[in-house]
């Protein structure tokens, strides 16, 4: 288990220094990410001790945004005059983009002869 | 001094106590996250009652009524923050699971997520706009759709406020995860591929904590669509601030 927490934070670290020092618009975890993809395909398996620790933070993923989330209460007075521009932008924008982005992706696969029948269920 | 003074006393000590280490809020998040869980499983699982809309409106209303501001609950909440870093880095182990899936489905995906990513700046912007927003709220909406800490890099490159755009970003992703399912039935897109990817684009990690709830396939391609869409959205809004 230390070691998968270990090799975790090192991915991350390497990550977000290569960011600083290089100013590449992208989080330092998501490049800490192919750090961890390249070092599990060097392994060619998935440690167990690191299966577990996914296992536990992916599955509770959303409670790691409600830090973040709570900071809405500091903007308490620009939703008030603003809630109908702010609303109804983010509920029209977040459902076309779902809709466009799964209909484009589900008709080019379907184009290129991709699609999995056997995946439907 | 009384009995009663003192107890007085006594409390206030306690409450500056709790008020200075970061064990108070810590709990109160993780507490206040197990009853938006509990609500969303007594709602049999339904994706209109979300955990963290739950957390976040309990946590709300407990600061408010203690007049507790956001940096000192942040002070005990930003361990649970923090595990995001670690989180993402760990969205590797089913990207290396699936990878001979990803690797065949690479077109699809970047064809999608090329249309998904300007779908989500235009569209938003366009509303907004249209219904009178100020022009520096619609320059924190415009990057919405990508991951907090690049969403928030993108706002204040373009005078936007980076603190809005971290709300906004949330509650997109809130959006997102609630109206996924029954949306994506309704389209009849049964590929859990593509609704996972579709969820990631528009939604980033709350997207895809609501995908890995439904399909661990899913969740992967949401983790991915995440990844690329901050990247592209940091290439995007930029080029198209001029029309804002």
């Amino acid at each position: 288990m230390v070691h998968a927490i270990l090799a975790l934070l090192v991915c991350q670290l390497l990550g977000e220094v290569i960011v600083r020092a290089s100013g590449v618009p992208i989080p330092g975890p998501v490049l800490g990410t192919f750090f961890m993809l390249g070092a599990l395909a060097a392994l060619r398996e998935v440690p167990e001790a690191l299966n577990a620790v996914a296992g536990v933070l992916l599955s509770h993923l959303s409670l790691l945004f409600v830090p973040a989330g709570v900071g809405v209460m500091l903007h308490v007075a620009r939703i008030r005059t603003e809630w109908l521009p702010l609303l109804a932008a983010l509920f029209v924008s977040t459902a076309l983009t779902i809709a466009v982005t799964a209909l484009v992706f589900f008709w080019v696969m379907r184009r290129m002869g991709l699609h999995e029948p056997e995946q439907h269920s | 001094m009384n009995g009663v003074q003192d107890a007085t006393d006594n409390l206030d000590l306690l409450w500056v106590y709790l008020q200075q280490e970061p064990l108070l809020w810590l709990t109160a998040t993780l507490g206040a996250y197990a009853i938006g869980h509990y609500l969303h499983r007594a709602a049999g699982g339904s994706p209109l009652v979300n955990s963290v809309a739950v957390a976040i409106a309990v946590l709300v209303a407990l600061l408010v009524v203690t007049g507790t501001g956001y940096a000192t609950y942040f002070d005990g909440a930003q361990f649970v923050h923090f595990l995001l870093g670690p989180a993402t880095v760990l969205l590797a182990v089913p990207l290396y699971r699936n990878f001979n899936r990803v690797r065949r489905l690479l077109v699809p995906m970047l064809a999608a997520l090329f249309v998904g990513s300007i779908t989500a700046v235009v569209s938003a912007v366009a509303v907004a706009a249209a219904l009178g927003a100020s022009p520096e709220t619609l320059r924190s909406l415009a990057p919405k759709s990508a991951t907090t800490p690049i969403a928030m890099g993108i706002a204040e490159g373009i005078g936007g406020l980076a603190s809005l755009t971290a709300t906004l970003v949330i509650i997109t992703g809130i959006i997102g995860a609630m109206i996924v399912t029954p949306l994506l039935n309704l389209l009849r897109v049964t590929d859990w591929a593509a609704r996972g990817f579709a969820v990631g684009v528009a939604s980033h990690g709350i997207g895809a904590a609501r995908a890995f709830q439904v399909n661990q396939l899913a969740g992967t391609f949401a983790g991915i669509a995440m990844a690329l869409n901050a990247l592209l959205t940091a290439i995007l809004v930029p080029l198209l601030v001029g029309w804002i």
